[in-house]
């Protein structure tokens, strides 16, 4: 075990160097290339928020069941199935027939069917179909309501992506967490309250008349308004126009008034519709309405034909931005919850990095200084190695690119008490070796040699708990079982190679002297 | 070094493992954790006054006046720096934030800075205490199963009663001083575990040699011979890991101060528990010479 080939010392040699080469990186600029490999720093020590969104499936599950309701109602009809009732009630679809029952039953089942639209493509149901004496019951089946969350899901981040972007927020992090989850990292970010309000808006944005009599064709609905829960205004259930025909939005000053506005763009079918409308409308108020909250009613003074309008409310600069910001982006599929929110201030971030390094310092210098107590010049040798360990360390983090969480430094800390481990090993059986064995080069070896299953064992049950760590903990707790996971690594490595390099250098060079350990 | 007759106080020490044992187990099932956001749900601030005069009574006021439920404050470390908790099951306002902070400057000025907000959800708190217990649970069967490939099923069944002992005192000393429980203290637990299996292992590894080597030393004096023999190595190791525990313990920050005290129980426990507990339970399960000469073939 003390022997050396050249070749594996050159090895050894160079792979420390690169490794720590970039551990040195993060210290200094090279530019943009692929030497630059920083540790990223967790939300917890740059400061910045963690939001995790949760979107609200039930309405849209509801909506694509009112839409399929009105197909097997058309699908009844052409295939004169004799049905004598059929509703829709938490989210079940009940069919109910007296004669017809297995035929309907057999209708539903046909993979053909149009009434299974994705069969053919995916050989599944959209529905799962129970039957109870003469009633059918209808629910989506799972992968019908996969299907539906994880498009919902991706119209739902498209949305969430552009409005952050167009805070212009420092390198958000926006990723998919399982089928109806979205999580946002916003580094730097102390204050989220005003995203916080503009992810919670689904911005449907609705132009609606407010109605003149109760007989409306459409119907009527009362809304209130946005600013006044206490104001309402009937209006048409008729929709003139919706977000979805607008193309561009922003804030404006309108010179006339001297109102902060908002100023929007419709595109070609927009501003057709919009054109028709208010000229058929003059005089007659319209509400502007967003999420069902109305903004305002202005009274239409003239056709608006040239595709662009004006909305005016009770703004400020601020709250038209963001309305501006929320109509370019678009409305969001389904509305989405806040379910998780964590944000550490920039300032708590840089104590903690303060307070990290800091018992990093003090909790190697003092294993350090016990180890030299300990072991005298192999105490050297071991902290040699601790201090490789520790480049190591944090050169590979930096080539992955690793993030750095408060329990990670505490990780790294931890590494450095439990490292000196395996040496300390090694030294107690080399000093029973060399109780029994007078040639010091056998008692070192054999020493190594009898230590190995040992030191593996023993690591590889704090690699698991590690590993477990990594694949259950979520957050900072992950940034540790990284450090940790890596730091055994690092260890075994600098143990097996530096330590047992110097080691064996000194032995074979001293080999006919007196040598205590 | 002279040899240490451990065996000597095993009576003892049994009894005494025991005891703390039920009584954990009992603080637990009475008294149980206090569960911090992450596995309860609800709101934390921590904020930080740059006003000596403000008191935390001062602060308990505002926030009591705010109509928001089960609201408790206390100081976090310092004299400037407090924590305050609540529940927010009712509350339906996603503003409910920013209404805090405006509500906080009217009472303080600027004198009051945020300096961390987490706000945890009922559904996210519950996943959260699921996937604790189930990494926990995962961790130690994954121990269990690496022990009895690597050594025979009498010593898996000792190093998870060590594992179990350490943990068990750990969550009871948490209960008993009603520290809090979240998300750090189960990468802690998790840590706690494999540094106890490697202490068991290394004892382990040594006892397995010595019955290879010694084919005329029963096991109960086997085991004695073993924990001498690794004596140094585990105080050593415990020593420096301790060092470094208490390093982050001291100087680490208010928000590593419960992980850190965790593992450093959990170091005491473990080293305790592979000497008076994975022991111990070789010889009471009549581990033998023949115990390994079946697995050599």
């Amino acid at each position: 075990m003390l022997y050396f080939s050249k070749i594996k010392i050159i090895s050894i040699i160079l792979l420390t160097l690169i490794i720590s080469f970039f551990t040195f990186s993060n210290f200094f600029k090279f530019g943009e290339n692929d030497f630059q490999r920083n540790i990223n720093l967790g939300l917890d020590l740059q400061g910045g928020s963690y939001l995790l969104l949760e979107v609200d499936n039930k309405p849209i599950i509801n909506q694509k069941l009112q839409t399929k309701l009105i197909e097997i109602k058309k699908a009844v009809k052409e295939n004169n199935f004799i049905i004598t009732n059929i509703s829709l009630k938490d989210e079940i679809i009940v069919l109910e027939t007296n004669d017809d029952l297995e035929k309907v039953i057999k209708f539903f089942d046909d993979d053909k069917s149009e009434i299974n639209p994705y069969y053919p493509q995916f050989k599944s149901h959209q529905f799962d179909i129970t039957n109870i004496e003469n009633k059918i019951n209808l629910k989506f089946s799972e992968y019908g309501l996969v299907l539906i969350k994880n498009a919902t899901l991706d119209q739902a981040i498209e949305i969430v992506r552009r409005r952050v972007d167009d805070l212009g927020t420092n390198e958000p992090n926006i990723v998919k967490r399982g089928n109806d989850r979205i999580l946002v990292e916003l580094p730097g970010l102390d204050d989220p309250d005003r995203i916080k309000s503009l992810l919670g808006k689904t911005a449907n944005l609705t132009f609606q008349f407010v109605s003149q009599s109760i007989e409306e064709t459409f119907g009527n609905e009362k809304l209130v308004y946005e600013d006044n829960p206490d104001r309402s205004e009937t209006v048409s259930k008729r929709i003139i126009l919706s977000g979805e025909n607008l193309i561009d939005a922003k804030p404006s000053m309108n010179n006339q008034t001297n109102e902060t506005v908002v100023v929007f763009n419709l595109d070609r079918v927009g501003s057709k519709k919009f054109g028709k409308a208010t000229s058929k409308g003059v005089g007659r108020q319209l509400a502007i309405i967003l999420d069902n909250k109305i903004i305002s009613a202005p009274t239409i003074s003239e056709a608006i034909i040239g595709g662009s309008g004006q909305i005016t409310g009770d703004f400020t600069f601020q709250t038209a931005t963001d309305l501006a910001l929320l109509l370019r982006s678009g409305a969001l599929p389904a509305p989405l919850n806040i379910i998780e929110e964590r944000t550490v201030g920039p300032d708590l971030g840089k104590d903690s990095i303060k307070a990290g390094i800091l018992s990093l310092i003090i909790g190697f210098i003092l294993v350090v200084m016990f180890m030299i107590y300990k072991y005298k010049l192999f105490g050297l040798i071991a902290n040699l190695a601790l201090i490789t360990n520790l480049i190591l360390l944090i050169g590979i983090l930096s080539i992955f690119e690793a993030t750095l969480t408060l329990p990670g430094i505490a990780g790294i800390i931890l590494t450095v008490g439990m490292a000196v481990d395996a040496n300390v090993l090694i030294f107690e059986r080399i000093k029973e070796e060399i109780k029994i064995e007078k040639n010091k080069l056998v008692a070192f070896d054999s020493g190594y040699t009898k230590s190995r299953t040992t030191i593996l064992d023993a690591n590889i049950t704090t690699l698991i708990a590690a590993v477990i760590l990594f694949f259950m903990g979520s957050g900072p707790v992950k940034g540790f079982s990284v450090t940790l996971g890596v730091g055994i690594l690092t260890t075994l490595f600098t143990v097996y190679f530096i330590a047992r390099l110097f080691t064996s250098l000194y032995i074979i060079k001293n080999k006919n002297k007196e040598i205590r350990i | 070094m002279k040899e240490i007759y451990f065996n000597k106080f095993l009576k003892s020490f049994n009894i005494f493992s025991i005891v703390l044992i039920i009584i954990s187990i009992l603080f637990l099932v009475i008294k149980g954790l206090n569960y911090g956001v992450d596995f309860k749900g609800g709101a934390l601030i921590e904020i930080r006054s740059n006003d000596k005069n403000i008191s935390i009574s001062n602060i308990r006021d505002v926030f009591n006046k705010m109509s928001l439920e089960g609201v408790s404050v206390k100081s976090f470390g310092n004299e400037i720096d407090f924590i305050i908790k609540f529940q927010t099951d009712n509350l339906n306002s996603k503003t409910f934030i920013k209404e805090i902070k405006n509500n906080v400057e009217k009472s303080f000025g600027n004198s009051v800075d945020f300096r961390r907000v987490e706000n945890v959800g009922p559904k996210v708190s519950s996943e959260l205490l699921r996937s604790g217990i189930i990494a926990i649970g995962l961790s130690l069967f994954a121990m269990l199963v690496y022990i009895w490939v690597r050594f025979e099923w009498q010593f898996s069944v000792g190093a998870i009663y060590a594992i179990f002992h350490d943990v068990i005192i750990t969550l009871g000393i948490f209960s008993v001083l009603s520290l809090e429980i979240n998300l750090s203290i189960v990468a802690a637990i998790l840590t706690i575990v494999g540094y106890s299996m490697n202490d068991t292992v290394v004892i382990y590894d040594r006892v397995r040699d010595n019955l290879k080597r010694f084919a005329d030393i029963k096991i109960f004096d086997l085991t004695n011979i073993s924990i001498n023999e690794t004596l140094s190595r585990t105080i050593i190791t415990s020593i420096t890991t301790l060092l470094a525990l208490l390093s982050i313990f001291i100087f680490g920050g208010e928000i590593l101060k419960g992980f850190s005290l965790a593992m450093i129980l959990g170091v005491v426990f473990g080293t305790y528990s592979s000497i008076y507990i994975a022991c111990p339970i070789l010889v009471k399960l009549n581990v033998s010479q023949k115990t390994i000469v079946k697995e050599e073939k």
